[in-house]
């Protein structure tokens, strides 16, 4: 009894970390849309409530009613586990963020693996609703998803290997800690932009919009999905973009400390801290949506593998060798 | 007689609470052991090459959660990031760019079926005598496998303690396993790559050092006459 008790625990728990997050994807949706409009002039959805705020909301009401068509020749099962999958582990992985120094679902050992082992199986719902959708469009979408998705995860992987080397642990909340002097955004400045483009490229947005070029290749992957089904790839897609920003903000950017460790700023809760950091990303992931042209495939496996990669790699030597020449490396 | 209730409620409490704790460890493990070994079965059973691919990452995963289980939630985590992460997704995307189904049938009603099977019972027995030697090693002489050295102490994590012995004792055999690797992949792609003449290729550094002068020519034209263009 007990032992259920404690299992209610968790769930209220649960609940209490996904609905803002589930809110906040739907805000983000219409900051996004936005802040795109202000940059080309536009006013933006501004109709639907105060400043157009319930307009994900109206959105949502209207994927809710649209019939849900799935195509006979597809593979029943998978296309529908697609969205799934993709809504399902955008979500999972905000078990490990923590909000402040006590503030977080599970505070686990190897907690920036685990952001990254989930960000790195985003792949498959994309992977899976391009196969199961059995169409050309779609297929194309997948197939490039998959060749950029597992090619930009390599140098987010060695650039969390450059902030590791300078704490010493995988804990998310040792990592936010350890920048309580200095954020790792100043001293390892050029990772942070390396991360700041591989984070657009993993989580497929402009300018690496690829798998769904809409030019090109109609919606790519989501092609052949209509209703409530696309509406859970949208929000998986814009989940997993807030978690890219809030990984970015723990890694570099202090996660929730507060920027000046004076009177006033200590006061503030960490989770505000927090979010002001993830908005201030989201917001330059934004604006580089609306400024920047799209690539050419080409293009992205050469920036990918011949200049991200080498560099950040280059940068892990630098990073080590500045460490244990001055004998600042972390040891416990 | 009241009090004797009450004895016997705080009991029965007292023997739910660690009931319902190692049950949950039994559920949480019979639940993923029993999914990794269906999938397992799965991967080989099914027809259909892409539905194996999915069992055999849905096997990785179950194994992960186990590995997570038995507090090994490094070894589980880098299981998920290789396997699933990378080398499933390798998988997936050959096995669904390859006409393999077709194959496959092929396999199934020729009789090249027969050529298959003496291999890959020879292969299955080589592997089961294998984990019979591991099993039965463990179990008659344990201090050969030494345990202790490696989960004794839990004040440590489970990254430090790995890291501890792998960039140690077994130094060595970790940068030749590296080079190993290394070998391989340029091995490989040493021997797919092609020098294809004719392909155009963009030069960034050219592009970008390209003058007016050298890319524009402007030339008087004569009517009736035009100019030749070299290009």
């Amino acid at each position: 009894m007990e032992y259920l008790s404690i299992v209610f625990q968790e769930v209220y728990k649960i609940l209490f970390l996904l609905v803002p997050v589930l809110v906040s994807v739907a805000m983000i949706v219409w900051l996004d849309r936005r802040v795109w409009a202000f940059v080309q002039k536009r006013q933006g959805p501004n109709v639907v409530g105060p400043f157009g705020l319930l307009q994900s909301l109206a959105d949502a009401l209207k994927y809710i009613f649209k019939e849900i068509i799935i195509p006979s020749s597809s593979n029943k099962v998978i296309f529908i586990l697609a969205p799934i999958v993709t809504m399902t582990l955008a979500l999972i992985a905000w078990a490990v963020i923590p909000f402040s120094a006590t503030q977080v679902l599970a505070d686990i050992n190897v907690g920036i693996l685990y952001l990254f082992a989930v960000s790195s199986l985003g792949v498959y719902g994309i992977i899976m609703g391009g196969w199961a959708s059995n169409s050309k469009y779609p297929f194309l979408g997948a197939i490039r998803s998959a060749a950029q998705m597992v090619s930009y995860e390599v140098s987010i992987g060695v650039i969390i290997i450059n902030v590791l080397l300078c704490v010493g642990s995988l804990n998310l909340n040792d990592i936010v800690i350890a920048q309580q002097n200095m954020w790792f955004v100043i001293p390892l400045f050029p990772m942070f932009v390396i991360f700041f483009i591989s984070a657009l490229a993993e989580t497929n947005r402009p300018p690496f919009d690829l798998p769904e070029a809409e030019a090109e290749l109609v919606a790519g992957y989501q092609t052949e999905y209509s209703g409530m089904m696309y509406a859970m790839f949208w929000l998986g897609e814009y989940a997993n973009i807030l978690l890219m920003c809030a990984m970015g903000a723990i890694l570099f950017l202090g996660g929730w400390m507060s920027p000046i460790d004076v009177y006033p700023f200590i006061l503030v809760p960490g989770a505000i801290w927090l979010i002001l950091k993830i908005l201030l990303l989201f917001i330059l992931f934004a604006l580089v949506k609306a400024i920047v042209p799209r690539y050419r495939y080409d293009q992205l496996m050469r920036l990918g593998w011949k200049v991200f990669l080498p560099l950040s790699l280059i940068w892990v030597v630098l990073t080590a060798s500045y460490l244990f020449y001055f004998n600042l490396l972390p040891v416990n | 007689m009241a009090t004797d209730g009450r004895m016997f409620w705080r009991l029965i409490l007292k023997l739910t609470i660690s009931i319902d704790k190692m049950i949950a460890h039994a559920i949480f493990f019979y639940t993923f052991s029993i999914i990794a070994v269906v999938s397992a079965i799965m991967v080989t059973a099914s027809k259909n090459t892409v539905h194996s691919v999915f069992f055999l990452i849905l096997d990785f995963i179950s194994i992960s959660c186990l590995f997570i289980m038995i507090g090994a939630e490094f070894l589980g985590m880098i299981m998920l990031i290789v396997y699933v992460g990378a080398v499933a997704v390798l998988f997936l995307f050959v096995v669904m760019m390859l006409n393999v189904a077709q194959q496959k049938n092929q396999w199934f009603a020729g009789q090249a079926t027969s050529k298959h099977i003496p291999v890959g019972l020879i292969i299955s027995t080589l592997i089961f005598f294998e984990i019979i030697i591991v099993i039965g090693g463990w179990k008659y002489k344990p201090e050969i496998f030494d345990i202790n050295n490696s989960l004794a102490s839990t004040s440590v994590s489970n990254t430090h303690s790995l890291g501890q012995v792998l960039y140690t004792d077994y130094i060595h055999v970790f940068q030749i396993s590296g080079m190993i690797l290394l070998v391989a992949m340029v091995g490989a792609i040493v021997l797919t790559f092609r020098q294809r003449s004719g392909v155009k290729k963009q030069s960034y550094i050219k592009q970008i050092s390209r003058e007016r002068s050298e890319g524009v020519e402007v030339l008087e034209v004569q009517s009736n006459k035009g100019v030749k263009i070299d290009d």
